[in-house]
């Protein structure tokens, strides 16, 4: 799968600025909340970070355009290249990449240069960071190549804007607790947003402490709802959204539908353009949630640890563990298998045999539904599916726990015979693995 | 001197007498090679060398020089105890380790001698501690016969320079590669970690780069478990000496300034590790 390429020194060349290596690795910074890989992808139009998280529930993407830097080189295709005349792609993982800029206060006052190269013959992602001092630190970091990660969303579709700063936002989100794992957004006609603490519906409301902060349109630099909706969103996510966003001052576009359909936040410059597509809850239009909400309470009080509990089981073979989680997840579990498509390879195979055993439990009625985000290549889907699964695949890359539920949830019940007898896009990814194993 | 109020008698029975005003003095630099519980205290007219060692590859040592003391007493020429420096760290910071000036703690420390215990009189505010520390068969310590006619490449650096660089370290290389040349790179420290590698090159005319003594160029690995320790000695350093030997061993010299203004020594050495293999250039 490595494509031929014409020997050169390197595939591209960056170099910027003090101030510039700061952005960037705050970038990273952000970004490191959602993925554990960082897809660097050079573009003609600027050099692209993207991660997604493991379940692909979540999905960002920075792109730096080329006057972003003091020099852009960009590989052009030359003949010989026009076979595989695709952008260069590869990976990195993030642990790797944090490592070069976890510090940003150091980079901040000691950094002077910063200059990224890839070199395909020693496949080597190179950072070297110009320090003060003459000091010069070269990080060789290995990579893979992969194809491009793009997620599939139009913002531009959707019928709700917000844009404010992000100083707005900062200040409405600082009051929910650390631990916090979603956020709903619901703005009303009458103008106003409210964003809330989001409660399982299985919590005892009464048990739980509700915390909630209207924001009044003209806080917003941009207010248009035409459709209302409330969206309950990822709160990790969406503060490092933020966070990038407060320290490069830019405000905050948020694009968002219906309940279900992924929200995109966006940031803007004419050197950056920032992109975060989080999946959004849908909420029960099914009609036996209710009743089994009522019986399921006690199981379902934490509707999240369960399916971590899965989720480290598909990972180590722990079967009491397993056993534990299929009782109390088997709604979530069984979706495992409806979300193949953008899943990786590795999980759902290794899901689909254990989830056998629950199938029976399919036809459950869920607690609640939520909806993908369909996250898929860029490319047509059989020129490229093998390829496509493979981000996934990577060993020893830990799945983002807490996302795996919101991604688990999207199966419809009509899909499920689909999923069962494998006529599901999971066999494309079950084809396209067995290619890559043989 | 809040401890000269305390009965002066018995003291021709110790064989050791040490008086310091500020006990942080003392603790710090021990903090400094606190890599291991137990260390080997030499104490002579000049002062008191403090080693730890480990793995029978690396060696600590911290100097306390007589002068670092208000009082300081010996009545024999040489007084050797071993000790375990958790403890007597524990005693010299009962007191709390917050560094307000105006709350210096005051220390008299005395040994008897052979099968003694080390007496430590803790002093702060008017209330007295007293910890009396049991003292341990000495050992014998590693003689690493470093010296320095035989020192081939020699740098001194502002530890600034280093604190970043050991603070990065990439922890999942099991070595770090240490490099001094005359020509390029000079002086480079490298990794070779899961990720990847990682080099980090001080070029001779730094800034950071007080001196630079370069004859042959040299490249060898240090375990960085071994030499991590000394990430506390390069926190407290104000300028490291970094040497080489004809043989590869390494030694790391960190100056020290104590609150008063003093200068103490603390001092690493490291063998080299034999195993290299080519993973990388």
């Amino acid at each position: 799968m490595r494509v031929c390429r014409k020997e050169r020194g390197s595939l591209f060349v960056l170099h910027f600025n003090a101030l510039n290596s700061w952005v960037l690795g705050k970038a990273i910074h952000s970004l490191s909340r959602i993925g554990d890989e960082v897809y660097f992808e050079p573009l003609e139009n600027g050099l692209s970070l993207r991660s997604v998280n493991s379940s692909r529930s979540a999905y960002a993407c920075f792109l730096f355009a080329p006057l972003f830097f003091q020099r852009y080189e960009y590989p052009v295709a030359s003949d010989e290249d026009q076979d595989t005349n695709e952008p260069f792609h590869c990976k990195v993982l993030m642990k790797s990449v944090l490592n070069v800029f976890r510090s940003l206060s150091s980079l901040e006052k000691t950094v002077e240069k910063c200059r990224i190269s890839l070199n395909p013959q020693t496949s080597r992602l190179v950072i070297q960071l110009l320090c003060k001092y003459g000091v010069v630190k070269t990080h060789n970091l290995s990579f893979q190549e992969c194809e491009s990660l793009q997620a599939v969303f139009s913002k531009d579709v959707c019928p709700n804007l917000l844009r404010a700063s992000a100083r707005v936002l900062v200040d409405a989100v600082v009051h929910f607790p650390a631990t916090l794992s979603e956020v709903t957004l619901a703005p009303s006609c009458g103008g106003r947003v409210i964003f809330r603490n989001y409660l399982e519906e299985e919590t005892d409301p009464s048990k739980m402490m509700l915390t909630e902060m209207a924001l009044n349109e003209d806080e917003f630099l941009h207010f248009q709802i035409s459709k209302e909706s409330e969206i309950t969103f990822c709160l990790k996510e969406f503060r490092g959204l933020l966070s990038f966003a407060e320290s490069s001052s830019l405000p905050v576009s948020i694009h968002f539908d219906i309940a279900g359909r992924p929200v995109v936040l966006s940031l803007e410059d004419p050197v950056l353009e920032v992109h975060f597509v989080l999946a959004t809850l849908s909420e029960a239009e099914v009609s036996g949630s209710q009743k089994l909400t009522g019986g399921s309470c006690t199981q379902d009080g934490n509707r999240l640890s369960p399916s971590e509990a899965v989720g480290d089981d598909f990972q180590s073979d722990d079967i009491d563990s397993y056993m534990i989680a299929m009782e109390t997840t088997a709604v979530e579990e069984a979706t495992v298998n409806g979300c193949q498509l953008p899943h990786s390879p590795t999980f759902p195979l290794k899901g689909s045999k254990r989830t056998e055993g629950s199938s029976s439990t399919l036809l459950k009625p869920g607690g609640r539904r939520k909806d993908l985000l369909m996250l898929s290549n860029n490319k047509p889907e059989s020129e490229s599916e093998g390829e496509n699964e493979e981000p996934g695949e990577v060993p020893g890359t830990p799945p983002n726990k807490k996302f795996r539920s919101l991604f688990f949830g999207s199966v419809l019940s009509q899909m499920d015979a689909l999923h069962h007898t494998g006529l599901s896009e999971e066999v494309l990814a079950e084809a396209s693995d067995v290619e890559e194993d043989s | 001197m809040p401890l000269s109020t305390q009965p002066e008698t018995g003291d021709d029975q110790y064989i050791l007498v040490a008086n310091l005003d500020n006990v942080r003095n003392l603790s710090n630099i021990l903090k400094a090679i606190h890599f291991k519980d137990h260390a080997t205290c030499f104490a002579t007219k000049n002062g008191i060398k403090v080693t730890v060692e480990n793995a029978k590859s690396m060696q600590a040592n911290a100097f306390i020089q007589a002068g670092i003391f208000q009082e300081y007493t010996i009545k024999e020429d040489s007084v050797v105890f071993r000790i375990n420096l958790t403890v007597l760290l524990d005693c010299l910071t009962i007191f709390g380790t917050n560094a307000l000036p105006a709350s210096s703690t005051a220390l008299r420390m005395c040994y008897k001698g052979y099968g003694h215990p080390v007496t430590l009189f803790l002093e702060e505010g008017g209330v007295v501690t007293v910890c009396k520390i049991h003292t341990q068969e000495p050992e014998d310590t590693l003689d690493f016969d470093f010296c320095s006619t035989n020192v081939i490449n020699k740098i001194i650096l502002q530890s600034e320079g280093l604190r970043e660089a050991f603070a990065e370290l990439d922890m999942t290389s099991e070595v770090l590669q240490i490099t001094m040349s005359p020509d390029k790179p000079y002086f480079r420290l490298s990794t070779f970690g899961d990720s990847g590698s990682a080099h980090l090159d001080y070029p001779k005319d730094s800034d950071l780069m007080e001196a630079f003594h370069c004859s042959q160029t040299q490249t060898n690995r240090y375990k960085l478990s071994l030499l991590k320790p000394s990430t506390k000695a390069l926190a407290l350093s104000c300028k490291v000496s970094i040497r080489t030997d004809n043989r590869g061993f390494l030694s790391l010299q960190y100056m020290i300034r104590n609150e008063d203004g003093q200068i103490c020594f603390v001092e690493y050495y490291c063998c080299p590790d034999e195993n290299i293999d080519e993973r990388e250039p």
